[in-house]
């Protein structure tokens, strides 16, 4: 089907050309993100290279895959975006890929057509601009918006804050400029350095209408599905990641005169990674799926894929410094990268606990029994 | 897809219309039905033409079930498993002449001889390859002695398959041959063994001098246990490749009682079953995506954790129906001895039988820590455990 570059195969299915994008974004990360990078990187300010980002943009078109040609964006399906996102995961490149690439370009994307969104997201996709985005409602007065956005994602060095906020109005999703009046940033230490955070305190800061009360609910609500399916394949990538890292340390690594991965205690705790790891893709692609063709109930599926991907990622993580011993506990030794990503992404957008909460209000709460379920003997000869 | 693999299941499908049309299941004897398959070629699309099969890939099969299942046709699987998850394609690899894979593979495919497995023994379970029962030479025919266990529907099946040990002095994987045994030998005799439900899904075998004819014997001789790789592989792909809409098997059971007894409901059950339902509905569409790759010719990791993954959480299903019924789930309906396939209704019996059956799934087939080796060796390549009887003639080895 090379006529139609993006055209889905089916449902877990990767055209030649997803298979080409996904290797032309691992040789990308490879040469940009290579673990002594991404070091470098995460201690310093900001917490990432702008040229290299904007490469991202233009070069790559990997930072709005799914935003129609007609916004400056590639055109492609959420799959596309998904395959890129997978190998950031891996990497753990380092830039405002929460902030901007999962939530604020989704959300533009579900807003009404006007000129602020238009230029927004043809910067954003470009890589000229970054964004973050809180959807916790802030104040809004004339225009203005007042209140604090606490512990905002990428917003240490974002040029634009996505907002909902709520006025005389109605509802409103908004565009406030960080680097304009009003606004005052309060970088934070994160525990995953590669994933910066700051208060954003606004004191009547100037912002834009991007959508209004008709839109304000949907357009949050889509990018908060969509971060939700795309961070769950960032936990994918970075778990098949670390999956492969300690394959080849219990093959390598010899104790006892063995290598540690003949010992079963050993080999059966990473057939057990094994399998939440592939429970965690078919999870995540499923709701990359959903989202793209219709075929299921979006918050479903997304609450699907954040509830086991949160929960594969953590529990290898943890695995994986296990199993690599003493020096997987080590500054030196990447394993923990990874483990702080792993507490990270889990706590963001809601905890494995809460879409699971959430999926049992959907499917538990509201089932039905049906005549003809299983029976229950009550001890009574028949 | 690629064009030729959409062409050929095109042509799959047309096949499927064709024989539906000329043979309605919902009209015609099943056993009618499955000949026509398999005149066809659509029993196993994978297999040769006059074999059954069409030469194609094997992800194409789900092509050809659709159709036909889709029209009312049986699941061939749950009237003969041993017959076509196993003997078909190890008859159809390593029966000595076109003959033989003729005169075996068309009554197994009606369903006209049902089959039945001969691996395990009281002493070899997962080392099935220790197995004890012999097999020696005499002329143009194999005298058969020994016991093997755990063999359902033996007390139905025409045909055996059978690992018998040829050479006891070569290590224990280089001295076994497999066998068609005939279970109307006056030398084969089948009792059923009672298992902790009460009844009888399996049997006990033993063989007394039963004879087999050397043209039933599949593969080389002392190459069995390549040949019984065939054998295995295709029963736990059998095993973990059937798949459902959300929400069913044995979940089901779980959310109908769950909604069928509110006044039991607590926040923690409810919590658990939540897990359950992510882990079943995880494991639902990781063998989905099997189906994909498999029906795009290139099968991944997540096609060999099915078997493990779907025993525990059976398990875990009905340990949660157990918790939540309390004191109601701890009566039986009765300990009268039955067969599957006795009485009306489901086999399977209430939720407290499918309790106590679920024991077994993490043991059968593969138990789950030989299915753990599996994935840790032939999936992720780790290395493998020693063996303290490595090389030694199967003879010497200690057993017990």
């Amino acid at each position: 089907m090379a006529d139609t570059p993006t055209a889905s195969r089916g449902e877990f299915l990767f055209t030649a050309e997803q298979q080409e994008l996904r290797a032309a974004v691992r040789r990308f990360c490879a040469q940009h993100f290579d673990e002594a990078t991404v070091r470098t990187l995460m201690e310093s300010e900001p917490r990432f290279d702008r040229d290299v980002w904007r490469r991202l943009g233009t070069e790559l078109g990997v930072l709005g895959m799914a935003v129609p040609e007609s916004d400056g964006g590639a055109g492609g399906s959420l799959v596309d975006q998904a395959v890129a996102v997978e190998e950031f995961g891996a990497a753990l490149a380092c830039g405002p890929l929460f902030g901007t690439v999962y939530l604020a370009i989704p959300a533009l994307v579900a807003c009404p057509v006007g000129p602020v969104r238009d230029a927004l997201l043809t910067a954003l996709t470009a890589g000229e601009r970054t964004a973050a985005f809180d959807s916790r409602p802030l104040a809004e007065t004339g225009g203005r918006i007042s209140g604090t956005a606490a512990r905002v994602v990428d917003a240490d060095a974002a040029d634009v804050l996505l907002v909902a906020a709520d006025g005389a109005g109605g509802s409103g999703v908004y565009a406030v400029d960080l680097n304009g009046p009003g606004v005052h940033r309060h970088p934070l230490v994160t525990m995953d350095l590669t994933r910066p955070q700051a208060d954003v305190v606004l004191d009547a800061a100037p912002a834009e209408l991007l959508a209004g009360p008709q839109e304000a609910d949907r357009v949050v609500g889509h990018a908060l599905q969509v971060g939700a399916a795309l961070l769950a394949v960032e936990q994918v990538g970075a778990a098949q990641h670390l999956m492969d890292l300690s394959v080849d340390y219990a093959t390598s690594r010899l104790q006892f005169g063995r290598q540690i991965g003949s010992f079963q205690a050993v080999k059966h705790k990473l057939a057990d990674m094994l399998v939440d790891l592939e429970h965690a893709r078919s999870a995540a692609y499923h709701a990359v799926w959903a989202l793209a063709d219709g075929s299921d109930d979006p918050e479903l599926a997304a609450g699907i894929a954040q509830a086991v991907c949160s929960a594969a990622f953590s529990r290898i993580a943890a695995d994986t410094i296990q199993v690599h011993g003493g020096i997987g506990f080590t500054w030196e030794h990447q394993a923990q990268l990874y483990f702080k990503r792993a507490a990270t992404d889990a706590a963001l957008l809601g905890s494995a606990e809460q879409h699971r909460s959430r999926v049992a209000e959907l499917v538990l709460d509201h089932a039905v029994a049906h005549p003809g379920a299983v029976s229950v003997a009550t001890g009574r000869p028949q | 897809m690629s064009g030729a693999v959409t062409a050929d299941a095109d042509r799959v499908a047309e096949i499927a219309r064709r024989v539906v049309a000329e043979h309605d299941p919902k009209q015609v004897p099943v056993t009618e039905f499955l000949g026509a398959c398999y005149d066809a070629g659509l029993s196993w699309v994978n297999f040769p033409v006059g074999l059954g099969g069409l030469g194609l890939s094997r992800g194409l099969q789900a092509v050809a079930d659709a159709v036909l299942q889709g029209a009312g046709g049986p699941v061939p699987l749950g009237l003969n498993p041993m017959g076509y998850g196993m003997a078909a394609p190890t008859i159809r690899e390593h029966a000595q002449s076109e003959d033989t894979k003729k005169s075996l593979l068309r009554p197994l495919a009606t369903t006209e001889d049902i089959w039945c497995q001969l691996f395990s023994e009281p002493g070899a379970g997962s080392d099935l390859a220790g197995l004890a029962t012999s097999a020696v030479r005499d002329g143009g025919e194999w005298v058969v002695n020994g016991q093997k266990v755990w063999t359902s529907l033996a007390h139905k099946a025409r045909w055996g398959l059978l690992l018998a040990r040829t050479n006891p002095d070569a290590p224990k994987h280089k001295g076994l041959t497999y066998f068609v045994l005939d279970m109307h030998d006056p030398g084969v005799e089948c009792r059923p063994l009672r298992q902790m439900t009460g009844q009888a899904e399996f049997n006990e075998v033993y063989i007394t001098d039963a004879r087999i004819p050397d043209t039933h014997r599949l593969g080389g001789v002392d190459d069995g246990w390549r040949v019984a790789m065939t054998t295995l592989m295709n029963e736990r792909s059998a095993l973990g490749a059937s798949g459902s809409r959300r929400g069913q098997g044995a979940i089901a059971d779980a959310v109908q009682l769950w909604a069928a007894r509110p006044d039991l409901h607590t926040p923690v059950l409810r919590d658990r079953l939540a897990q359950l339902w992510l882990r079943a509905e995880a494991q639902r569409l990781t063998s989905e995506r099997s189906r994909a790759s498999a029906t795009a010719g290139d099968p991944g990791p997540e096609g060999s954790i099915g078997k493990m993954v779907g025993a525990e959480l059976n398990q875990k299903i009905y340990e949660f129906c157990m918790d939540l019924l309390g004191p109601e789930g701890i009566l039986y309906h009765s300990y009268a001895m039955y067969g599957q396939n006795a009485g009306t209704g489901d086999w399977r019996g209430p939720v407290q039988q499918r309790y106590l059956r679920s024991r077994a799934n993490t043991i059968e087939g593969g138990t789950s820590e030989v299915m753990r080796n599996i994935l840790g060796e032939r999936v992720l390549g780790l290395p493998g455990d020693l063996r303290a009887d490595a090389g030694m003639p199967w003879k010497d080895v200690p057993r017990g």
